[in-house]
């Protein structure tokens, strides 16, 4: 298996939270939401869902430890928005160990093939 | 269905037994993934070693060996690029990765799974995100397309 830049260790540190924090129906649909592109504060993102908006608050928290989602200012007002980077990061990361894989299972078939019985 | 995992199929001109001992004999197994192994595999048992592969020197091999069943499936989880020496991977969820392999007419068809990127079935999510149309769901398509694909 080829290991290549170190510095994708420091990456992959930051992918697996990132797929943990999508393990999560709630912060998926607050996700959903937020694709759409636009800014919505705390109690729009409540609106219409059963859970309290300390609850919301909890669940952006963790999207928002991870970087999915970013907390903007606008006054007296806290808006929350998308972010995509970390997303195409992770995928990023995937990528990278299925091509080790690539390589090792190359690896391998040069190996089992080199010498047959007959 | 299963989508959030790396999944390779590789067919290999060599007998079952041939491909199964090239897997689980550890010799064997380091000579093509590159890793100096301590000893032999076992079922239930911690696998340490060091990465032979130019320029890794440095990085340690450790996996958990979960299940042999002798030239037909052999698993064990591990912490996926863990190059770092500086950092303490063992509080990370480990991956699963799986050899199955298969006889086909030409000799064995080997399939490779790496799993638990994440704990729920990304599908799931995925199919939560596709009902917008707004861009996160987009990327995630991305993701789906990639792990369809088989990387």
């Amino acid at each position: 298996m080829s290991l290549k830049e170190g510095s994708a260790a420091a990456k992959r540190h930051a992918h697996a939270p990132i797929f943990a924090a999508l393990g999560d129906e709630t912060r998926l649909s607050l996700l959903a939401k937020l694709g759409r592109g636009q800014r919505y504060s705390i109690s729009q993102l409540t609106e219409g869902s059963q859970l309290t908006r300390q609850a919301i608050t909890k669940h952006l928290r963790v999207l928002e430890r991870v970087k999915v989602v970013r907390c903007v200012r606008c006054g007296r007002e806290r808006l929350f928005e998308i972010d995509h980077q970390p997303v195409e990061e992770a995928r990023d990361y995937l990528d990278r160990i299925s091509e080790q894989w690539n390589q090792a299972l190359s690896g391998l078939k040069s190996f089992v093939e080199a010498e047959r019985p007959d | 269905m299963e989508s959030n995992r790396i999944e390779k199929r590789i067919e290999l001109n060599a007998a079952v037994s041939r491909v199964w001992k090239a897997l689980t004999d550890y010799r064997e197994f380091g000579e093509w993934f590159r890793v100096k192994l301590d000893g032999p595999f076992k079922a239930g048992a911690i696998s340490r070693g060091q990465i032979t592969h130019p320029g890794y020197e440095h990085v340690k091999w450790e996996v958990v060996v979960q299940k042999m069943d002798p030239e037909h499936y052999f698993s064990f989880t591990w912490h996926p690029y863990a190059v770092d020496p500086k950092i303490d991977y063992s509080r990370e969820t480990p991956t699963l990765v799986e050899f199955k392999l298969e006889k086909t007419t030409n000799g064995t068809l080997l399939v490779v799974t790496e799993s638990g990127f994440e704990k729920i079935p990304i599908d799931r999510q995925l199919e939560a995100l596709r009902m917008n149309d707004g861009g996160w769901a987009q990327q995630m398509k991305n993701i789906e397309a990639y792990v369809a694909q088989g990387g």
